[in-house]
């Protein structure tokens, strides 16, 4: 065998590794449109609750049921444009949409976000409203961490930062609305915006 | 020759060489799945996987899924310590 046949045996041994253990074709386009759906939707629900003539967002069961109906309708769309953009990537890179390695993706994603959603809502059925943007920045990093290892790199450090800043959120419950349009708004364009760099580079 | 002697004669195939790379990095995978990302036809991944597990390198674990015959494959701990030695010895001769 000659040189270049070892080469060729060393990277197709690189990218049987990556792909049999990792799903690559997330999309960062659907990272900017996640973005964007998280900044209109919290410009909805700050329109929602300064014109709803009370102080405090949750005195008001109705608002307050109109800016979950929100939250919902931001992770609804992304979710959908995710699965679009994704889809059309993996069809792209020849990869199946729905392999071991996705099914694992998604799985070690879920658990710590659903596990933190349902402590969310638990503790505001107690009345515990004020660690709310924290939580969710939380739970979401840390899900983000757990599905980087059958992913690409940069979900890692996209889950870092989320922590952070919900750390720092927690620490300042008052700037929690924008922290969390930091988090899940700017930053989910500015990580977006790298991996589709990255992703047209290559 | 030390380096040549670590160049593993069973792993000098694609095919199998693609078995191992998969196995290292995956706690197990079924017959289908080897297939679809080896892009091989049955007959001829059942014969490398044979060739593999003759030398213990993989094990080799039949169980049923329903009613459904399913075969999963691991890299043994010889396995690895051989697929190990052969990417040593690629890289060695490949820095000389």
């Amino acid at each position: 065998m000659s040189e270049q046949d070892y080469l060729n045996d060393i990277s197709e041994i690189k990218d049987l590794m990556n792909r049999s253990s990792r799903f690559i074709s997330l999309s960062g386009l659907s990272g900017i449109f996640a973005g964007i759906y998280a900044l209109v939707g919290a410009a909805v629900a700050y329109w929602l609750v300064t014109n709803s003539g009370s102080e405090y967002l949750i005195l008001d069961g109705k608002i307050f049921r109109l800016v979950l109906l929100d939250l919902f309708l931001i992770a609804f769309f992304s979710v959908i444009t995710a699965i679009f953009l994704t889809t059309r990537k993996a069809r792209k890179n020849g990869e199946n949409i729905w392999d071991a390695s996705s099914r694992r993706l998604i799985i070690n994603f879920l658990i710590p976000l659903v596990a933190g959603g349902a402590y969310i809502l638990i503790i505001l059925n107690q009345q515990k409203y004020g660690q709310t943007a924290a939580l969710m920045l939380i739970f979401y990093g840390l899900a983000l961490v757990n599905a980087s290892k059958y992913s690409i790199g940069h979900v890692r450090y996209l889950g870092i930062t989320e922590i952070i800043l919900g750390l720092i959120c927690a620490l300042f419950p008052g700037y929690g609305f924008w922290l969390w349009v930091f988090g899940f708004g700017i930053m989910h364009i500015l990580y977006g915006s790298i991996m589709f760099v990255n992703e047209k580079k290559t | 020759m030390g380096i040549i002697d670590n160049i593993n004669k069973l792993f000098d195939h694609r095919i199998r060489l693609g078995i191992m790379s998969i196995l290292v990095v995956n706690e197990s995978a079924d017959f289908n799945r080897l297939k679809e990302l080896l892009d091989v036809t049955d007959g001829n991944l059942a014969s490398h996987l044979k060739a593999l597990e003759k030398e213990s390198y993989i094990l080799v674990e039949k169980q049923f899924i329903g009613r459904k015959p399913n075969t999963r494959y691991s890299a043994t701990v010889l396995g690895k310590a051989k697929f190990k030695k052969h990417i040593e010895a690629l890289e060695k001769l490949l820095k000389k």
